[in-house]
């Protein structure tokens, strides 16, 4: 076909905003649209879901999104690519189905399998920082970034809906790519094409002005209604970016250069399991009315390894935070922290006093500035059990009464952390396959 | 007179991959990358993060995109997940790179500000 296919990307992230993803298939008239919703550590929250209740474990807002998006999607014929399977992506296809059975819709869909390889994890297998598996202490997840063919295979049952677990996020707009344009999966350049396609739509409104406004500098209207990204995606690879016609936001080039770069580590080349792709063989131009273009783009063979996202239990994480204002804010909140500190002593792992409006963000490493009104401090400590992490939260509020004058809007917080590691395994170690599920 | 700073010239997004920060940094103008390229250089950027980023700085060259691509190892307090730091992901670092002052020629510097 010499026909773009147009590809949108309507969750950039698990929590994101739920309407865009509408307005894109509503009004865009995209062909396929994909939501990305697992950040590293979400598959590891998930996991410890499943743990608990073995028809849970997929992400929390994925029927709300499906429960709003089933009905359009259905009657403009558009298939749908989600990796908010997560930690279950079987039951979370199931989930939906049975939420498209109380609706009086019929979809089909695809659950993809074989990203979790926890049963196969190998206690010496190397980590990318130089430990072992086995000095993680409890694992509680491990997944391996499946690639584009995997969810190929959801796209070749004929399904609309196809939910996966843990893949590269570019490969959900690679899938449909290769499934429409009959790209095969060993022809480089135009998996780095599509890759650098998925890249940039991954993170949904980040392609489209969200995180980059600077007021007066760089200027984005209406994010309060930001539009979502798509992408008009040709044979050879070329592409076109875009959002829906009315919404918010501002798709350029600078917009475009500042997302091509997001969270790469290496420019020349970006690994995923489909490709290894050059991003500075990509040109970028700007076509005015809030369309770029993507053209150019090489690469070289996909890595022969997996990564494989390790979740493992790193004890608990408590918080307090008090204000302080008005004159002498400053000495105030630090003799607050002072205080904090020698009561708790030491048995934590990592401790740390922050003042909110000083030097919380980046320290001081920035020189000297006249003095704030306000200042709030916030002590954070790691320690394996959660009665000792509390203690945090406990210290910081019984400053109230015990403390510096005049503090205020005491909080405390108390959350169990995932750590999460990577290591790399052979492609057969994770050998993935679909399931048709009926609603 | 204040110096000028990356922020008058260029525009900045940092990412976080493990303890490894991204930053990229793109001149708005083509005519300005000459200025990027001899203020934003592994050295000043070292220097200007100095309590923040403690591993290796490489930075990558951009011509097509008029941008500079910085990874800084050990600069987010062992990862995202772990992390005590509020801003765990190092998201506002981008503005505190902003903030380096630029290398300009003399004579450019009296017209320019």
């Amino acid at each position: 076909m010499t026909r773009p296919v147009r590809i949108g990307c309507g969750a950039g992230f698990a929590g994101d905003r739920l309407e865009p993803a509408l307005e894109l298939v509503e009004r865009a008239a995209v062909d396929f649209l994909m939501l990305e919703c697992l950040a590293e550590r979400t598959i590891a929250n998930a996991q410890k879901e499943r743990l608990a209740d073995p028809a849970r474990g997929f992400c929390g807002m994925l029927l709300r999104r499906m429960e709003m998006l089933m009905p359009a999607l259905a009657a403009r014929g558009v298939r749908l690519l989600t990796n908010a399977g997560a930690a279950n992506p079987r039951a979370g296809a199931e989930a939906v189905a049975a939420l498209a059975g109380r609706m009086g819709l019929s979809p089909r869909i695809a659950a993809v399998l074989g990203d979790d390889v926890l049963d196969r994890l190998a206690p010496d297998l190397a980590l990318d920082d130089g430990r072992r598996v086995r000095d993680l202490g409890e694992v509680v997840s491990a997944n391996a970034y499946l690639g584009a063919e995997a969810l190929l295979d959801g796209l070749r049952t004929g399904a609309d809906i196809v939910i996966s677990g843990r893949v590269a996020d570019p490969s959900l707009a690679l899938a449909p790519l290769m499934h429409v344009h009959g790209w095969a999966a060993d022809d480089w350049r135009l998996m780095a094409r599509g890759t650098a396609v998925g890249h940039l739509l991954e993170c949904a409104g980040q392609l489209t002005g969200g995180y980059f406004a600077d007021p007066g500098r760089k200027d984005v209207p209406d994010l309060a209604r930001l539009g979502f990204p798509f992408a008009d995606v040709w044979p050879d690879g070329r592409a076109v970016f875009g959002k829906p016609a009315g919404s918010g936001g501002r798709i350029d080039l600078r917009t475009a250069k500042e997302q091509l770069l997001y969270e790469v580590l290496d420019p020349r080349a970006y690994l995923t399991p489909d490709s290894s792709a050059d991003f500075t063989s990509v040109a970028l131009r700007d076509l005015g009315d809030d369309r770029v273009e993507m053209a150019g783009g090489d690469g070289a063979p996909r890595p022969d390894l997996l990564k494989v996202s390790v979740g493992y239990r790193a004890g608990y994480i408590g918080e307090g935070e008090i204000s302080y204002a008005g004159p002498g804010a400053e000495a105030r909140a630090r003799m607050g922290g002072e205080i904090v500190r020698a009561r708790l002593g030491d048995g934590f792992e990592d401790l740390r006093v922050d003042l909110v409006g000083i030097d919380s963000t980046h320290g001081r490493s920035w020189g000297n500035r006249p003095e704030s009104w306000e200042a709030r401090l916030r002590v954070a400590g790691r320690a394996r059990s959660a009665a000792m992490a509390a203690r945090v939260g406990e210290e910081v509020e019984a400053l109230y009464c015990n403390g510096p004058a005049g503090g205020g809007g005491a909080r405390k917080y108390l959350r169990e952390v995932v750590g999460v590691a990577s290591a790399f395994i052979p492609r057969a170690m994770a050998p993935h396959s679909v399931v048709e599920i009926r609603p | 007179m204040t110096p000028r700073r990356l922020h008058d010239i260029a525009h900045a997004r940092t990412g976080d991959k493990g303890d490894t920060l991204t930053l990229s940094i793109f001149a708005y103008r083509r005519e300005d990358y000459p200025v990027l390229l001899a203020s934003a250089t592994v050295e000043r950027m070292r220097a200007h993060m100095q309590g923040v980023v403690a591993g290796e700085i490489v930075r990558h060259e951009l011509p097509l995109l008029d941008g500079v691509h910085f990874v800084c190892r050990q600069a987010l307090k062992g990862g995202v997940n772990t992390s005590l730091a509020l801003d765990a992901h190092g998201k506002s670092l981008s503005f505190a790179a902003l903030a380096l002052p630029l290398v300009e020629d003399r004579r450019d510097a009296g017209s320019a500000a």
